[in-house]
């Protein structure tokens, strides 16, 4: 009896902190962030009003809410395409084919994925500037340096995509080591095979590579999605705060801007809830469109 | 089908090989560019900015360095970096060791449901939830500030610490749960007929045999504490106090107006050298510790 009681206090005391701090930091903002979303409320005096579901009809009547809608859509399918498109290649290169340097190229590849999103904003704002930046200088290399200096920030029509080229920029690397791990547990005998039967490197690469490690991309595709939003939202705040005139605008930097500048929390959180039913939507959507039969090996 | 065409008509797998150089040296220059730009750029001065992008340094300007340190007060904000992650990973190692210990390896009354909830906890956001956590410090403050005269929760290192440990707690205790299981039972069994405690036997048997996902552990939270913003720019509203992708933050913004492109880069710098040494020194763990507990599917 006495072993019972010393396990059970054991396990109290190595649990007891963790449940705390998850219950407190964790799941009662969670919870905050849906009860806030039905009050109309600054934030900062204790005026709360219920207002029920009022603050999601204000919020499809927004202008604004659409176009951080259509922004944020648009990231994520012009970053995750190519992403994922560059990172299989890539990798199917590097695990493939026997080249020198392996090692060094894919240390290299990682590298954007450790810094901070803060520098990587850093970097692309200097190199995205007009006059003194690369871009623009290696562009003048075949245009001749008396054209106008692109505004790679600046024009409302290309900055959402200069914000891809940054996130582009930062997730390749991540996603290759990730493939590469994967395609390293598909049996080399499967390609031998195909090569006797006459495969080339394409069709090895479609019907062997892409349908043997499908599950992981499907993993990875749904962590994608929400680490995007994410992710485009602290690329957004820290290079272009929306701007220019809420072209760059997406779900989470509006949310941030109308609970904090606006002060209107309650509305913010609906914004909040909004995406975070988006995110889990898309990411079933996309689960049950990818699906396909399992394959062992 | 197209490979078997080209080897057709004679052109070789040496071609092949070669173009599969130029494509990974291609990205690994786009890769390499933008940071060693930077690095370049931090030892140039002001008035070297105006010219040619492409042109190297006159000379190692390392004044920018010092006023980065110094002026902009990114010496500062690296001490402050370094209290706050050093704290997050003590807080987070002493409180999430014994919880994944305790849940993978005992069976009790709500150990599922604890399981499935730090498990659900891997999906719960951290940029939704920091307005609701940023109130309820707020309200925290308002509270105490009626006896002690004075707010504790904002603008405090360690509260920011510990709501880092607290965000990083579901992937740490997912991670060392997955390591924990996959050790055999007769290590406990050894220690309890030797006489050991619980206590003891978690303490000297278990935990030096979980070294290398607790190293895995510690890099990745290390980097992601190091580089967070979003949080840190909430929760801690006094300038004194900054960490340093914050303070880098607040050096781009003056460089917008003042023109201190050499003083930004060397903040850009100082922000992100510990990360790269880190990562050098380390990357084949950080890369296989990556695919070892990030994403399986």
């Amino acid at each position: 009896m006495d072993i019972k009681k010393g396990q059970r206090r054991f396990i109290f005391f190595c649990l007891t902190p963790a449940v705390m701090l998850f219950i407190i930091f964790l799941i009662v903002p969670t919870i905050n962030v849906f009860r806030m979303s039905t009050y109309k409320w600054g934030g900062y005096t204790d005026e709360k009003t219920f207002v029920g579901l009022q603050n999601f009809t204000k919020l499809f009547q927004s202008e604004k809410f659409y176009q951080a809608f259509q922004n944020s859509l648009l990231l994520i399918v012009v970053v995750s395409v190519i992403t994922f498109a560059l990172a299989l290649v890539f990798a199917s290169i590097l695990s493939r084919e026997k080249l020198k340097g392996q090692n060094l190229l894919r240390i290299i590849f990682y590298i954007p994925n450790i810094l901070s999103v803060v520098v990587i904003s850093a970097i692309f704002s200097a190199i995205y500037d007009p006059n003194s930046g690369l871009l623009n200088a290696i562009l003048n290399l075949f245009r001749g340096s008396e054209s106008a200096p692109t505004l790679w920030l600046g024009d409302q029509k290309i900055v959402i995509f200069s914000l891809s080229g940054a996130m582009i920029w930062q997730a390749i690397g991540y996603y290759m080591v990730m493939y590469m791990a994967s395609m390293a547990n598909v049996p080399e005998s499967l390609y031998e095979s195909a090569e006797l039967e006459g495969a080339g490197r394409m069709e090895k690469f479609f019907s062997i590579t892409i349908p043997l490690i499908w599950t992981n991309i499907r993993t990875t595709l749904t962590f994608f999605i929400i680490s995007t939003i994410n992710m485009s939202f602290l690329f957004v705040v820290a290079m272009t705060e929306g701007g220019p005139d809420g072209s760059t605008e997406v779900f989470l930097s509006y949310m941030y801007k109308e609970a904090y500048t606006n002060s209107s929390y309650g509305y913010g959180m609906a914004i909040g809830v909004i995406v975070f039913l988006f995110s889990f939507a898309l990411a079933a959507i996309l689960n049950a469109v990818t699906s396909r039969d399992h394959l062992e090996y | 089908m197209n490979n078997n065409k080209l080897a057709k008509l004679g052109i070789s797998d040496k071609l092949y090989k070669g173009l599969n150089y130029v494509v990974l040296i291609l990205l690994a220059i786009i890769i390499i560019v933008p940071v060693a730009w930077a690095f370049i750029a931090s030892v140039k001065q002001d008035i070297e900015f105006y010219g040619n992008p492409w042109v190297l340094p006159q000379g190692f300007y390392l004044q920018n360095f010092v006023d980065a340190w110094e002026k902009a007060k990114m010496g500062s904000y690296m001490l402050n970096s370094l209290i706050v992650t050093s704290i997050a990973l003590g807080l987070l190692l002493v409180i999430a060791l014994p919880a994944a210990y305790v849940l993978s390896r005992f069976k009790f009354r709500g150990s599922v449901f604890w399981n499935m909830m730090f498990m659900a906890g891997l999906f719960i956001n951290v940029n939704y939830i920091v307005v609701p956590i940023f109130l309820m410090l707020n309200n925290g403050d308002k509270a105490v500030r009626g006896f002690l005269g004075h707010p504790i929760f904002l603008n405090n290192l360690f509260v920011l610490a510990l709501v880092y440990a607290a965000m990083a707690l579901p992937f740490t205790i997912y991670l060392l749960s997955g390591y924990f299981k996959s050790l055999p039972k007769e290590f406990e069994e050894a220690a309890s007929v030797d006489g050991a405690g619980y206590f003891r036997t978690m303490v000297q048997i278990i935990m030096p045999m979980a070294k290398p996902s607790i190293v895995t552990v510690i890099l990745f939270n290390f980097l992601s504490f190091w580089n967070e913003y979003i949080i840190s720019m909430t929760l801690l509203t006094t300038p004194g106090l900054r960490t340093l992708p914050v303070g880098l933050m607040n050096l781009m913004a003056a460089q917008k107006s003042a023109v201190q492109y050499g003083q930004m880069y060397a903040g850009l710098v100082i922000v992100m050298l510990p990360t790269l040494i880190l990562y050098i020194l380390v990357q084949k763990k950080l890369t296989q510790g990556m695919t070892m507990g990030g994403l399986k599917g």
